[in-house]
């Protein structure tokens, strides 16, 4: 149960890439989970070689991915988003590049399990009977940290409130005097830049392969749309549901279920309230 | 008006009659094995193109169609002995259900929704049938071939029935696209709203887009386990199954039945020719660029380039 | 009420915490030509929406030919007759004007049986709206004014009984905007009746029997283009206090 509350928080953090570019750019970028993975795997490389923390490789690395998500985008908008084409091939150019990315991995590192080794894994607190590892205890302090930082990103900042603005109406954005493309550029690199610190705790958590990043699709965009379309608050509290739902599962029922959970969460959602808990 | 329904019967038939051809001329045996699989792809690529192609709704748990059309053979094998109609029947009805309860849950809301759906699908199930020890479970399940093939070699009987699956795949298409529902499934790949306001009915076309896409993708995996008759969940719900029915169409044209055709053909080949030389993460690897690049650069496929230098 | 073809009661439509139309009545008679107008985000393409059922109204009924078609879906409504164009036009862009035209008498129409008689019905629109010479063109190859033409005539070819038609001459120059509305005249003296929505004051005021005005998702006003002129309500709606 609390090990789902702290996965809850991870969650958050793998998750706010997509809520950001899904959820406030409604833009389906379902390479998201391929960027983490590939965060992951940065993280490993400097670990492995340099003896360097993921951690702060994640934060190190945010620059070069925040890099590469205005790339993408800016390919992805003058392919698609300007042609008006968007729905079928620009969810078929970001699948192909979730796969791309992943067969390359595959084909750098193999398929054998990579991990990483610091100085606070393996170790854990004892809290009022409760023994918590605090190899799930950071992920999920700096997930919250995350969510907290994009928070007020959104609401504090010039280029965060643009970017809201931008999910709302274009035209407003335009009065502003900020272009609408620059304003998504920043938004989606924003978003693959978390990506970049989000791999780095999942590979703290465990080990990865690159077919990983497949798991956690379903979970992304679960809670993305459980917790409402551009609600950062709302991508906290359904990575929590998640984390703790998963765990519970995975209790009664085994640890090859808790895939399932998100799918479950997912369809019931859009059956139900495809708005979400906070969605507008 | 009877003229073209019939000259189309008499192509469709001359195919199959190329195939029984091809396959009593017993040449060497691989051809048989890597034809099967070209040939299962333009089923899979047809059938894919149906729902992604004339509807616009892209579908990325092919593996999942794919992988439950064989495994309901796999069950219906092991519980029944069921002759090899009763399986592609079966594979192909069990896969519509899945398509249909899919599109009932999500094509009401925006196309994405389906599409993520169809992402986390392929997933679950695979999960679920591993935990699935009737059907083998994750350590797979070894099928025993009925005896007495009509002729040749179960192989070349194989061929031959997927070939005549393939004409049946294709015509369906090809009916669809050039009737009535393939214009109302266009108008909405173009326009959902407008569609919906101009008396299209549109969600009733998509679920039967859905509905017939995955019935072909059932079709195309119930003959799987007599012809690897090593039945695993890894093979089944392979992700070659997934890029290559995105990127075939994408590859030969979406607009019409003859893309997935050509593009099947090409890439199917291709791969096979490249299997002997080249890993299978190259192959996907090259398989995801050229994907990425027709999307970005040719996005109406071969199809849309042979018109356009044809200059229209 | 003998003669009334479309009856809006109550109507009301929230998003979120935001109510776009709030008990919204009115009835447009049979063969009328009924202007809607009101500031920007009054609520009128909302209202429109909700007619034409590409919105589900949260509360109040639609009546239609005296029938509640409050929860009947859009295509349904097309079916009986409740056409709408749209503001932003959108055309069917991988097929040509002719083949745009085909979807409506097609599935609207229910021209499927002969295909003979749908090609003289579409070419005699094409006639009508000025497009003939475009059939074999896309809407890619258009100009603007022909893309607006293209959406009245997609609209004609489902075979209104009530065609409604979203602000279709926003943008265009004096003569192309009387060039429209020489042609909603032209379609409402065949018995179609026309509910317009405008921003084009005189286009609006030339058209119209009767005006209804919205402004902030309730009805202000209702009356000839003469007395909503004269109305002050409406012109506080529009330039402010």
């Amino acid at each position: 149960m609390v090990a789902g509350l702290l996965l809850g928080g991870f969650y958050a953090a793998v998750s706010l890439g997509v809520s950001l570019i899904f959820g406030l750019l409604d833009i389906a970028n379902i390479a998201q989970p391929a960027f983490v993975i590939l965060g992951s795997y940065a993280a490993y490389v400097m670990n492995s070689s340099f003896g360097l923390d993921p951690i702060l490789t994640g934060l190190l690395f945010t620059p070069v991915f925040y890099f590469l998500g205005a790339v993408v985008y800016r390919l992805y908008y003058g392919s698609f988003e300007r042609r008006g084409d968007e729905s079928l091939r620009g969810l078929v150019f970001f699948f192909g590049v979730l796969f791309i990315i992943e067969v390359s991995l595959s084909l750098k590192y193999g398929v054998d399990y990579r991990l990483v080794d610091a100085a606070y894994i393996g170790k854990s607190i004892d809290l009022g009977g409760v023994g918590i590892a605090f190899r799930l205890l950071v992920p999920c302090l700096v997930g919250l940290a995350m969510t907290l930082a994009l928070h007020l990103f959104l609401s504090r900042t010039f280029y965060g409130r643009a970017v809201m603005a931008v999910s709302q109406d274009r035209l407003a954005l335009r009065l502003m005097g900020a272009d609408p493309v620059q304003i998504k550029t920043i938004a989606f690199g924003v978003g693959i830049a978390a990506a970049s610190l989000a791999g780095a705790l999942l590979i703290t958590i465990a080990p990865v392969v690159p077919s990983t990043d497949r798991d956690y699709i379903g979970r992304m965009f679960a809670i993305t749309v459980l917790g409402g379309m551009g609600s950062v608050a709302g991508t906290l509290v359904a990575a929590v549901i998640l984390g703790v739902a998963e765990s519970l599962m995975a209790t009664f029922f085994g640890p090859s279920w808790s895939l399932a959970v998100s799918f479950g969460i997912l369809l019931v959602v859009l059956a139900v309230r495809p708005a979400g808990l906070f969605g507008r | 008006m009877m003229a073209r329904p019939a000259r189309a019967l008499l192509v469709g038939l001359a195919v199959v009659g190329a195939g029984i051809v091809v396959a009593a001329l017993r040449v060497n045996q691989y051809v048989y094995f890597a034809g099967y699989v070209v040939l299962q792809y333009v089923v899979i690529a047809t059938a894919w193109n149906i729902l992604g192609g004339y509807a616009g709704y892209v579908n990325f748990g092919t593996p999942a169609f794919f992988a439950l059309g064989a495994y309901t053979a796999v069950f219906l094998i092991q519980s029944t002995r069921a002759p090899l109609p009763v399986l592609i029947l079966a594979g192909g009805l069990v896969s519509a259900l899945l398509g249909l309860g899919i599109g009932y849950l999500t094509l009401r809301l925006r196309g994405v929704f389906f599409s993520i759906a169809t992402l986390a699908l392929s997933i679950v199930l695979q999960t679920m049938i591993i935990n699935w020890e009737y059907v083998g479970g994750s350590r797979g399940l070894s099928v025993i071939r009925p005896s007495g093939p009509p002729f040749g070699s179960y192989v070349t009987f194989l061929f031959t029935v997927m070939v005549l699956l393939s004409v049946v795949a294709v015509t369906v298409a090809r009916f669809i696209e050039r009737s009535w529902i393939g214009r109302g499934l266009a108008a909405l790949r173009d326009n959902e709203e407008a569609a919906e306001c101009m008396g299209v009915p549109t969600l009733r076309l998509k679920l039967f887009a859905t509905t017939v896409s995955g019935f072909l993708l059932g079709v195309a995996g119930a003959p799987f386990p007599y012809y690897v008759t090593f039945v695993e969940p890894n093979s089944a719900f392979n992700l070659d199954y997934a890029v290559n029915a995105l990127a075939m169409p994408m590859i030969g044209g979406t607009t019409s039945w003859v893309g997935p055709v050509i593009g099947a053909v090409l890439l199917g080949t291709a791969q096979q020719l490249a299997t002997v030389t080249i890993s299978s993460e190259m192959n996907l690897f090259i398989v995801g660029v050229v994907l990425v690049a027709f999307v970005v650069l040719a996005p109406e496929g071969i199809l849309g380039l042979v018109r356009r230098l044809r200059g229209r | 009420m003998a003669g009334t073809l479309l009856e809006v009661d109550g109507l009301t439509k929230r998003f979120g915490g935001f109510t776009a139309l709030h008990r919204v009545s009115l009835s447009v008679r049979a063969g009328e030509r009924f202007g809607l107008i009101g500031p920007n985000g009054s609520g009128k393409t909302t209202l429109i929406n909700c007619v034409s059922g590409a919105l589900a109204a949260d509360g109040g009924r639609i009546l239609f030919e005296g029938r509640d078609i409050t929860t009947l879906a859009a295509h349904r409504r097309t079916r009986l007759g409740i056409v709408r164009s749209f503001q932003i036009p959108k055309p069917f862009t991988s097929m040509t004007v002719r083949e745009n035209l085909g979807i409506p008498l097609e599935y609207a129409a229910h021209a499927r049986s002969q295909a003979g008689d749908a090609d003289a019905e579409a070419a005699e629109i094409l006639r009508t709206i000025g497009l003939e010479a475009k059939a074999h063109l896309r809407p890619a190859e258009l100009t603007q004014i022909e893309m607006r033409k293209l959406e009245l005539a997609r609209a004609m070819a489902a075979r209104p009984t009530l065609l409604i038609s979203d602000e279709a001459m926003a943008g265009l120059s004096s003569v192309e905007v009387d060039d429209i509305l020489a042609l909603l005249f032209r379609l409402n003296e065949r018995g179609i009746t026309i509910v317009m929505i405008e921003h084009i004051m005189r286009a609006v005021m030339r058209f119209s029997e009767r005006v209804v005005v919205l402004d902030a998702g309730e009805r202000i006003a209702e009356g000839t283009p003469a007395e909503i002129v004269r109305n002050p309500a409406v012109e506080k709606a529009y330039l402010g206090e």
